[in-house]
């Protein structure tokens, strides 16, 4: 105060570098109050307003990090899968492909042997009706035969055992006959 | 609070017609506002009165603390338009004169008072332009002298706090790596700049920005008036390139105002961190 005494006392020279006290005091107290004021009931609330955001927007990003996590090892599954079974698929054409080749292959056995079969039933039979034939013909051309040689040589043959005795020894030698000369095919066993 | 003593000075106002009188500190001593009553004292007329700094002081802090309030009242995760602006001025100070410039490990004690601060000394160095109160509340000096001493308090304070007060004095006296000789000489010079004078410097530059911008435009307002009204014929167009003068500085003197604002709260925020700094 005594300098603002000073300052008044040259009248006109005012100089404004010399404060008021009561500015001094008041300006501090209006602050004073100011800064208790905003750091009580203003800075808390920004601050608080500010992690909450912070924490919000991580929080937005941890979710969606989590979210691509899980859809990226969906895809990977489904990948997965996917081709497993194109494998499978692969695999049970190639299966089919081979069963059929076995069936195809089985089948044409089959056929071969019963062919086979078909044939050699036919050979048997053949065989079978051949020799029935060579007996009933043997029988038939001894009889003829016998009644023939009878007839010419007057001689009775009706005597079964020596008839027979002879056809037997001339078949025989018949027989001995053709196969000298071929190697015995079509011979009567 | 209501009533306080402020000196009343007795200079004469300019008569008109008695030539231009140009605009002198005394403008600056504003009468007080509403009743008010005198006495003697020391052979001096003493008024009891509010003046108009006084009022733009308490205008200020309300508007600051209400702005403020309101906006950052909601507390909304996606904030409306008044939060946003709450919170970018809010920001804006926590980050670019807190955080950058006292480092993240200390600077969240100090935001409110930065904070506080720069908003305060933002409006009421405003208030010279917004219309109807134009007159910078800081071109009262001891409105910024307190703020000042404030300030020095305060680094001091957390300076000592943090090194003790030997450990404080030799980290504002003592820059590492000097010779020892140079420390005689060096000593002083750094107490003087970094504990004397800081807070003088702090005060006057805001101080004379505001009492040199203010004085400029009532220059300007005033003598374009005698010009244009007093002046001759010939003369009197140069009132109007005066007045569009006028409104050049005023735009110059908002972004003073800006400036000294953010001065005078980042070089608080630089004091604090070099008092809190672990080393030189």
């Amino acid at each position: 105060m005594n300098m603002i005494v000073l300052a008044q006392e040259g009248e006109h020279a005012v100089n404004p570098l010399l404060p008021h006290l009561v500015e001094i005091i008041l300006s501090l107290i209006v602050f004073g109050l100011l800064y208790f004021a905003v750091r009580k009931w203003v800075v808390p609330n920004f601050e608080k307003t500010f992690a909450e955001r912070t924490k919000a927007i991580e929080g937005g990003l941890n979710a969606a990090e989590t979210k691509q996590a899980e859809a990226d090892k969906r895809l990977e599954e489904l990948n997965q899968q996917l081709s497993e079974a194109r494998h499978e698929a692969a695999r049970i054409r190639e299966d089919a492909r081979e069963q059929g080749a076995a069936i195809v292959a089985e089948m044409r056995d089959q056929a071969q042997a019963e062919s086979t079969r078909i044939v050699e039933h036919a050979h048997t039979q053949i065989e079978a009706e051949r020799q029935q034939a060579v007996t009933s013909l043997r029988a038939e051309v001894g009889t003829l035969a016998t009644s023939l040689a009878g007839r010419i040589v007057g001689e009775s043959l009706d005597d079964d055992a020596r008839q027979s005795r002879v056809v037997e020894r001339f078949l025989a030698d018949l027989e001995t006959q053709e196969q000298q000369p071929a190697s015995g095919n079509g011979a009567p066993r | 609070m209501s009533l306080v003593p402020n000196a009343v000075m007795t200079f004469a106002s300019p008569a008109k017609g008695e030539g231009f009188t140009p605009p002198s500190p005394e403008d600056f001593n504003l009468p007080p506002v509403g009743p008010s009553s005198s006495f003697e004292l020391f052979g001096q007329t003493w008024a009891l009165g509010v003046t108009k700094p006084i009022l733009q002081l308490l205008l200020a802090a309300g508007v600051v603390f209400v702005f403020f309030y309101a906006s950052s009242r909601q507390r909304a995760m996606v904030p409306s338009k008044l939060q946003y602006v709450g919170e970018a001025g809010y920001g804006f100070v926590r980050n670019s004169l807190g955080r950058d410039v006292i480092g993240s490990e200390h600077f969240m004690r100090f935001v409110p008072y930065l904070f506080a601060l720069f908003f305060f000394i933002l409006l009421n160095n405003l208030f010279s332009t917004i219309p109807f109160i134009q007159f910078p509340t800081f071109s009262r000096s001891g409105m910024v002298y307190g703020l000042a001493a404030l300030s020095w308090v305060i680094y001091n304070a957390v300076g000592i706090q943090k090194h003790g007060f030997g450990g404080y004095l030799k980290l504002q006296t003592m820059p590492p790596g000097v010779p020892k000789p140079m420390l005689i000489i060096l000593i002083p010079l750094e107490f003087l700049s970094n504990i004397l004078v800081r807070p003088f410097t702090l005060a006057l530059r805001l101080f004379a920005n505001m009492f040199a911008g203010h004085l400029l435009l009532i220059l300007f307002a005033l003598g374009g008036e005698y010009l244009l009204l007093e002046g001759d014929a010939l003369v009197k167009p140069v009132g109007v390139l005066t007045w569009l003068l006028f409104i050049a500085i005023s735009f110059l003197e908002l972004l003073v105002q800006f400036l000294q604002a953010f001065i005078f709260v980042i070089l608080s925020a630089l004091y604090i961190s070099s008092a809190v700094a672990d080393e030189h």
